[in-house]
């Protein structure tokens, strides 16, 4: 942002056009570079948190998957927040046969409330 | 016979952008360094490179007839009236579409390349086969733009096929920039520009109605007024070219006094 933004915002004017052609034209470009529609993107981000749900505890609605361009390259960029136990560790899932027992777990606490 | 014949696309994507009025000026201006070059219309649907110099009523022959073997090269070859040292090969018939292909555009530059030091390919707009037949035939290429959204994203559509098909070095000219728009951030600065197409500036080159005026007497601002704004950004690209290290001028920094100070305190970038 520059001074000029900075200026018309606190005088509550439009922001100048360069900038905003500049955001625009980023955005257009990694997608057109790339090829993929939003909704492959889409189909994508629910795959890959899918794949990393097995590994550890996230929120299936939370992350973004999202084309970032730089000098001409690329990059597939996933933002999946992990959730963390109480003690700020993170929550890694047990193997699968623990997990099992896990939800059994969860269903007798369940039952008990 | 001319060795190591730099053979260069002038391309766009986007139509309009100035990709014939550079090469006609870029032509121009070679010429005059003594070097001997070649501008190849590949604009067979809508020509327009030999009005721009000028040669549109000495047209005899075109790449049609040569390609179709019914004249030789040079008899096709239109040569400028002042400056000796640039020939035009002109387009052909539009119908050319129907059956050339990358292989024609090989073979006619083949032959251009035996006789002179520079071939410039005037491409016509789009990314279709009349721009991947003329892609064909070129070593480097020139990627022509405005700093305008629409330009800047055909361009990027045109990098990536020059890209793939291993064209280099491929190098920018930023076409019809307006210094005063630019310093009121109203217009896409050179740096978004190059850093968003990722590529070498070879030139800019300013906004200037000479540009019109040239266009109506068939006469490249390089011929005679070198001393409007763009003959001087088109003479300074054709140096460039040559490998002469003429650096290049800020729009905005050129606009002098307390009005460009304060200016470029108001660009300054905070966050
Ligand atoms: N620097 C400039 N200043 C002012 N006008 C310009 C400038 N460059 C080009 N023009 C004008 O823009 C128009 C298009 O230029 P030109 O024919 O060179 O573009 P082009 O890319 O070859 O177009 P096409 O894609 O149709 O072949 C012309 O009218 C020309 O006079
Ligand atoms: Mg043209």
């Amino acid at each position: 942002m520059t001074l000029r933004d900075i200026i018309n915002k606190l005088l509550r004017r439009q922001t100048a056009s360069a900038s905003t052609a500049r955001e625009r034209l980023q955005l257009v470009l990694a997608h057109d570079r790339s090829d993929l529609s939003t909704e492959l993107l889409d189909q994508m981000r629910r795959e890959i948190l899918e794949v990393v749900a097995k590994y550890v505890e996230i929120d299936m609605n939370e992350g973004a998957v999202s084309l970032e361009t730089e000098d001409r390259m690329t990059a597939l960029v996933a933002n999946l927040p992990i959730k963390r136990t109480l003690n700020g560790q993170i929550k890694l899932i047990e193997p699968i046969n623990e997990s099992e027992k896990n939800s059994q777990d969860v269903e007798s606490k369940d039952h008990n409330s | 016979m001319a060795t190591d014949t730099r053979v260069i696309l002038i391309c766009s994507g986007k139509g309009g952008v100035g990709k014939t009025t550079l090469t006609a000026n870029l032509g121009i201006s070679l010429a005059r360094q003594g070097l001997t070059t070649a501008v190849l219309d590949a604009d067979f649907g809508l020509r327009n490179l030999d009005l721009l110099l000028g040669l549109e009523n000495r047209i005899v022959y075109t790449a049609q007839e040569v390609l179709e073997e019914e004249c030789r090269l040079d008899q096709a070859l239109v040569k400028h009236k002042q400056e000796s040292n640039l020939s035009l090969l002109p387009a052909g018939n539009p119908r050319m579409l129907d059956w050339l292909k990358p292989d024609d555009m090989k073979r006619i530059v083949d032959m251009l390349k035996e006789q002179f030091n520079y071939v410039l390919i005037d491409c016509p707009a789009g990314v279709e086969d009349g721009f991947k037949n003329a892609m064909a035939a070129a070593q480097e290429a020139i990627v022509v733009t405005n700093p305008e959204v629409s330009a800047v994203r055909d361009a990027d559509r045109v990098i990536g096929l020059l890209n793939t098909n291993a064209i280099k070095p491929v190098q920018l000219v930023l076409n019809r920039v307006r210094p005063k728009m630019m310093a009121n951030q109203e217009m896409l600065s050179i740096d978004d520009v190059t850093d968003i197409l990722a590529l070498p500036l070879l030139g800019l080159v300013l906004e200037d109605e000479q540009v019109i005026v040239s266009t109506n007497r068939g006469e490249p601002l390089t011929l005679n007024s070198v001393n409007s704004p763009a003959a001087k950004c088109y003479l300074n690209i054709a140096k460039r070219l040559q490998g002469e290290d003429i650096p290049l001028i800020d729009p905005v920094e050129e606009s002098s006094g307390f009005g460009a100070k304060f200016r470029r305190l108001m660009q300054t970038k905070i966050f």
